[in-house]
């Protein structure tokens, strides 16, 4: 057995580690999710009909199989309360991505310029906020933006406002909200990019006859779109199915598809509605991971 | 000179023998006049002025951290000099940005665009001038040609070996027909084999379109090889400007003696002597006859250089006529070490008087009768012609 395949052997084990952990916790709890999505409610433990029970026989089993429809996705396309959280998640998703890459690109840049030694500290002061708790965080923004919260206080303070501003429950505190929490996500990808782009190649460009400006928009940033594909998708796809933060600093008139689905599990203990909202939510979020993969790889083919 | 620049098209087709000489005009093509630049308390360039013509061919040679990068980044327009002018075409460009100077540098890592192909990479500077879409065309496939890179226009930057990354490198930097082409350090990233070959084709391709190089080396071989002429660095200054033969055969300083090849120093201080040569009398070799017509000041202390393959070997000291006895410098002692390198032997020789001595000698004949080997006694002698006396 020659040495090469005595190494190759616990690295091929490694490389496997990742798929059974999928398999374990994102494909077995995902089949449960489309079964469920294709059930009827029912008001029983658990909440859904049919429930297939591998002792009662072939019979049974088959039974249930022909129980299982599509009715939930047909209600699912067919009402607008849905319809609208969908397009809503969308929307605020692409609306928060765009904000944030708008923030995080030129944060990113100016860290990839500063001397090394300032780099490290300004990583740290990019990941510092992950040492308190998420939710702390939202609550700290609650404070802050209330009827007499510290914002309005200072506004107050300085007579830039006669009368306190309503900050909460809009969606300028909610996009607020998401900017501030997401903004790590986005500024990490786009400074391991950039600050790995030789200085060198800024020079030639310079050299050959561009401004620095052009030798930006020429060198810098087509270099950085790898950057910048993985910052938006570490956004993006999260903040569609964002809850916790809709929930608290918006208002409640209109509902991202995260806020949908947990009405119909916990309030309205409709769980084939519920599963069947996630399982288009998860399809819909496939479309642009397989974008960027596509994307990616002809890339790779170019090379 | 500009109109040599504009001819690259039609010179590129038929080779021309030699440069034109430059125009008669006192102003050189290029002046740096008295610049200095430092980086904190570190006088990289110090005060340093150079004139380089048209269609030199020329090489700074020095340690790293001699400043010669520093000069040829202040002739991009990377670093801007504190004092002093740099006058190109009898304009000053001191304060000229990168992008606007009719400069152009290839980089010595190349610095080519990894998302454009090659094509692409050669295009840039000629885009950059707003040439028409068919002028590009044409100017890139010429330069294609030009390097000998054709049919690999689609190719990305890491889809070359090193060699095509080097022309790609020396096509785009030529692609805007520079007034002068700065060079960093253009050989450093090949393999031995491959530098020797590019050399050859950087000088010939110099040589036929004309145009003025600048080339920066710490590698003394390769600018004795390609270089017109050389100014040796040390310090941020210059210490000596001047062709690859006067540079070796009558270095200004011990300090370049030493830096660029071989050599066999001897201190000592200067007798007096009946006649108008300088003889010196050291205390590892004995009294040294030399050439040199210099008025001897008595007692001065000098240093005799002498290049390892000027000492020849012989058993018995040379036939004294030969050349003037009186005047032939011998020295007596032991073989120590023998290094046979193929087309030469380098010896190591100890004196009588402790001291070591190099000699190298051309392997002429195929048999070796004449070779010496360690533990034989030999007389080691040279003409008084082939010392060179520096001051201390």
């Amino acid at each position: 057995m020659s040495a090469r395949r005595i190494f190759a052997r616990p690295a091929r084990r490694a490389a496997i580690a990742p798929y059974v952990w999928m398999a374990l916790f994102f494909l077995v709890p995902f089949i449960f999710v489309v079964k469920i999505s294709l059930s009827q409610t029912a008001i029983a433990q658990p909440p859904y009909l049919p429930v297939f029970d591998l002792t009662s026989g072939a019979g049974a089993i088959k039974a249930a199989f022909a129980a299982l429809s599509l009715d939930n996705f047909r209600l699912l396309l067919s009402d607008d309360l849905y319809v609208f959280s969908y397009l809503r998640s969308l929307l605020v998703a692409v609306v928060s991505t765009s904000i944030l890459l708008l923030i995080g690109y030129p944060i990113a840049y100016g860290m990839a310029r500063l001397p090394a030694r300032w780099q490290s500290v300004a990583m740290m002061l990019v990941i510092v906020p992950f040492w308190t708790s998420f939710l702390i965080r939202i609550y700290a923004w609650i404070n802050i933006l209330q009827h007499d919260g510290l914002l309005n206080q200072i506004l107050l303070a300085l007579h830039l406002v006669s009368t306190p501003v309503v900050w909460l429950s809009t969606d300028s505190a909610m996009y607020l909200g998401i900017v501030y929490s997401y903004l790590p996500f986005m500024i990490l990808p786009l400074y391991a990019t950039l600050a790995k782009i030789d200085p060198a190649l800024l020079e030639a460009a310079n050299d050959l006859g561009s401004s620095p400006r052009q030798a930006f928009w020429l060198v810098t940033f087509p270099l950085s779109l790898p950057g910048v594909g993985a910052g938006v998708l570490l956004c993006f796809i999260p903040i569609v199915g964002e809850f916790v933060i809709p929930d608290l600093l918006a208002g409640s008139d209109s509902l991202m598809i995260g806020q949908t689905l947990w009405l119909e599990f916990f309030t309205n203990k409709d769980w084939p509605v519920a599963s069947a909202a996630a399982v288009v939510l998860l399809l819909l979020l496939l479309a642009p991971l397989l974008l960027y993969d596509r994307l990616q790889r002809r890339q790779l083919e170019a090379r | 000179m500009s109109e040599d620049a504009a001819n690259i098209a039609t010179v590129a087709d038929s080779p021309k023998p030699e440069p034109q000489p430059a125009v008669a005009t006192d102003m050189p093509l290029l002046r740096i006049d008295t610049v200095a630049k430092k980086f904190g308390a570190f006088r990289a360039v110090d005060k340093l002025s150079l004139d380089v013509r048209a269609g030199e061919f020329f090489a700074l040679l020095g340690p790293s951290g001699c400043g010669k990068t520093t000069l040829l980044r202040m002739l991009a327009g990377f670093e801007t000099p504190d004092e002093g002018r740099i006058l190109l075409d009898g304009k000053d460009i001191a304060q000229v940005l990168p992008h606007e100077r009719p400069v152009n540098m290839m980089f010595q890592n190349y610095a080519l665009f990894p998302h454009l192909n090659v094509r692409d990479n050669i295009a840039f500077g000629l885009k950059r001038a707003g040439m028409p879409r068919s002028d590009i065309k044409t100017r890139v496939a010429e330069m294609v040609a030009l390097v000998k890179l054709d049919g690999l226009e689609k190719r990305k930057p890491d889809q070359l070996s090193g060699g095509q990354k080097q022309r790609v490198a020396l096509a785009r930097s030529l692609a805007r027909r520079p007034q002068v082409l700065l060079l960093d350090e253009p050989l450093a990233a090949l393999d031995k084999k491959l530098r020797e070959s590019t050399q050859l084709e950087l000088m010939e391709l110099q040589r036929r379109l004309g145009m003025t190089f600048i080339i920066v080396t710490h590698d003394q071989e390769e600018a004795m090889t390609m270089a017109s002429r050389i100014g040796v660095m040390d310090a941020g200054r210059l210490q000596q400007v001047a062709t690859p033969r006067e540079l070796y055969e009558a270095p200004a300083s011990r300090w370049i003696a030493e830096f660029v090849g071989e050599v066999n120093l001897f201190d000592g201080q200067v007798e007096p002597h009946e006649s108008n040569r300088l003889t010196v009398a050291t205390r590892d070799a004995g009294t040294i006859f030399t050439a040199e017509p210099r008025h001897p000041v008595a007692k001065a202390t000098v240093c005799v250089a002498i290049r390892p393959e000027k000492i020849k070997l012989s058993r018995r000291g040379p036939a004294s006529d030969a050349v003037n006895a009186h005047a032939i410098n011998r020295l007596e002692g032991v073989v120590s070490d023998v290094s046979y390198l193929g087309g030469f032997t380098t010896y190591k020789v100890k004196l009588d008087s402790g001291a070591m001595l190099r000699s190298s000698m051309a392997n002429t004949a195929r048999l070796d009768v004449d070779a010496y080997s360690a533990g034989q006694r030999v007389t080691a002698w040279f003409t008084p012609d082939d010392c060179v006396v520096l001051e201390q």
